[in-house]
């Protein structure tokens, strides 16, 4: 293993410090006793932090966006799990395309997807409700969940299955009871990565959000192109420490390189 | 009976992949083509709105309109420059952590993939708390006595740069990291063993085997900041619009669909080609070392 040089070390304390400061900055900011954004230089204050709950517009988001996430990362998975069977396990005609198509939302911007999804939904009655927000997510996030549960089913040993079939398991059997439980770790990570990203997604949920269907972002979003102050500071602190704690649980389980390398391209 | 379990067997992978495609093609394909037909549409206050029909209007008011020039080519620096600076400091931060090892690795891995994982809004606010007029830089430097007045930073290029390059910098990061683990570090040794100087060593060796991932880290950054929204909204506002920001002015704001619509088609069909042709690019390029 190669060693780094001194310049190299220096540079990659610059680096980290240019990656970790605008998060530092609200984290501190969160803590000020004034009503303006400012470092707490007068000792720490959970004033704004008690703020939030007073707030039932950002309480209100907040769980929207759980409960979006929650059933669009659900719904992305039961469709990707066969979608992902027959790409690994079969030759037929029009596989690369139907996987090209698959993986096609990647290449949307998602202003494009919102404005498409506005008139859609619009057209169809559907603006407003909570299943035209979970569908539009659910093909957002579909491409993540399909690549990270494909890669489970094509780096899986396959003697298993084979022998559960020679022995007379049926094909459902052998799904259920030996291809599942192997793949689960690819599944969950799928599931995973589709949640934050329907969770943390703003720019499509901007134009299909209605004032009673607002996520946590779009919320967010909203009130920072009127007012930064602290309320929103603390908002994002309180978010900020909920995903350190996901991202310390996710490096744990399986190498927070291995789920975001999902996410490329 | 035989042949009945065939045509069984066939259609499997059909039936399979059928719950994803009848998905697609209501709630994406169709959405896409209503935006398509949208963009032809007309739009006059006087008359109620929007009226159907097929006219090349919006593209010709988008296309010949300086304006909008203005917009398109704003944003094209704008991906060019974040591009360019994702490219000069993500590559030798991913070289610098592949040469880590233990603790210190996962600590630098999580410190830089971690802000993906927080929503683009929250890391925008970051950079609006930092930069603005009476952002903490400023009042750092001006309490240091380094700068007299307020530095412009917020509504400005530099800011959006530098938010955007933070906001998108793990993507090359991670897309470099994943070439260097292909790497074989004997080839790198032997390289040192016959006496090259380590910059002969990174340039002859190293480069050009993760060329590759830095090129498609490219790409991701760039088709990002193409369609970049919440970041320029926030930290550009009207004063620096964007295509995306434009796009959303003209659903939301004017209520001009149909134009809206001939922008995001034409930002949809620039993202396109030019995904396309780079992939083409680099396939030529790098066909011996994918075989």
């Amino acid at each position: 293993m190669k060693k780094n040089s001194h310049i190299a070390l220096i540079f990659n304390a610059l680096f980290l410090t240019f990656m970790l400061a605008p998060l530092v900055v609200i984290c501190l900011v969160a803590f000020t006793s004034k009503g303006y954004i400012s470092l707490p230089t007068d000792g720490f204050s959970l004033r704004w932090f008690r703020a939030i709950l007073d707030n039932p517009h950002f309480i209100d988001a907040f769980y929207l966006s759980l409960m979006l996430g929650f059933v669009s990362a659900t719904i992305a998975v039961l469709i990707a799990v066969p979608a992902s069977m027959a790409f690994a396990r079969y030759k037929f005609a029009g596989r690369a395309a139907i996987m090209a198509f698959f993986l096609s939302p990647l290449m949307v911007p998602h202003i494009v997807l919102g404005v498409s999804f506005l008139s859609f939904l619009t057209k169809i009655g559907w603006y407003g409700t909570f299943m035209g927000l979970v569908f539009t997510h659910v093909i957002i996030i579909m491409p993540y969940a399909l690549r990270l549960v494909l890669s489970s089913i094509t780096g899986l040993d396959q003697s298993a299955e084979s022998a559960a079939v020679s022995l007379g398991a049926s094909n459902w059997v052998v799904f259920r009871r030996v291809t599942l439980p192997m793949i689960i770790p690819g599944v969950a990570g799928g599931w995973v990565l589709s949640f934050i990203t329907s969770f943390d997604e703003v720019t499509m949920s901007v134009f299909v959000a209605s004032p009673s269907t607002t996520t946590l972002p779009v919320r967010m979003y909203e009130h920072i192109t009127e007012t930064i102050d602290p309320l929103i500071a603390s908002l994002s602190a309180s978010l900020i420490f909920i995903t350190m704690i996901v991202m310390l649980i996710l490096d744990r389980f399986y190498g927070l390189d291995k789920i975001l390398v999902g996410k490329g391209k | 009976m035989s042949q009945q379990s065939d045509t069984l067997t066939n259609a499997r992978p059909y039936l399979l992949s059928s719950p994803a495609l009848l998905l697609y093609v209501g709630l994406f394909m169709i959405p896409l083509i209503m935006t398509f037909m949208l963009s032809f549409y007309t739009f006059d206050i006087t008359k109620g709105g929007i009226l159907p029909g097929f006219s090349l209007e919006n593209y010709a008011e988008v296309l010949s309109d300086p304006y909008f020039h203005k917009i398109f080519l704003r944003t094209f620096v704008l991906s060019i420059l974040v591009t360019v600076f994702c490219v000069l400091l993500g590559t030798p931060e991913a070289y610098i952590l592949h040469n880590m090892s233990g603790r210190w690795k996962s600590v630098c891995m999580l410190a830089i993939l971690g802000p993906l994982l927080v929503s683009v809004v929250v890391r925008t606010l970051g950079w609006a708390i930092l930069i603005g007029s009476d952002g903490l830089i400023n009042n750092g430097l001006m309490a240091l006595g380094i700068i007299d007045s307020p530095i412009k930073l917020m509504f400005t290029m530099t800011g959006l740069v530098i938010a955007l390059v933070h906001v998108l910098i793990p993507f090359m990061v991670l897309s470099v990291w994943a070439s260097l683990q292909k790497l074989d570090p004997m080839v790198e040794s032997a390289g040192q063993s016959l006496g090259a100087s380590s910059f002969t060593v990174l340039r002859k060796i190293v480069l050009p085997q993760i060329m590759p991932g830095v090129l498609s880290g490219s790409l991701i950054v760039f088709a990002l900041t193409a369609s970049a929204f919440a970041t320029p909204s926030i930290l550009g506002g009207r004063r620096l619009k964007v295509v995306a920001t434009t796009a959303y002015d003209e659903y939301l704001g004017t209520l001009n669909w149909p134009l809206g619509a001939a922008i995001a088609v034409l930002l949809l069909l620039a993202n396109i080609l030019i995904i396309t042709s780079y992939n083409k690019f680099i396939e030529r390029k790098y066909a011996q070392a994918f075989k």
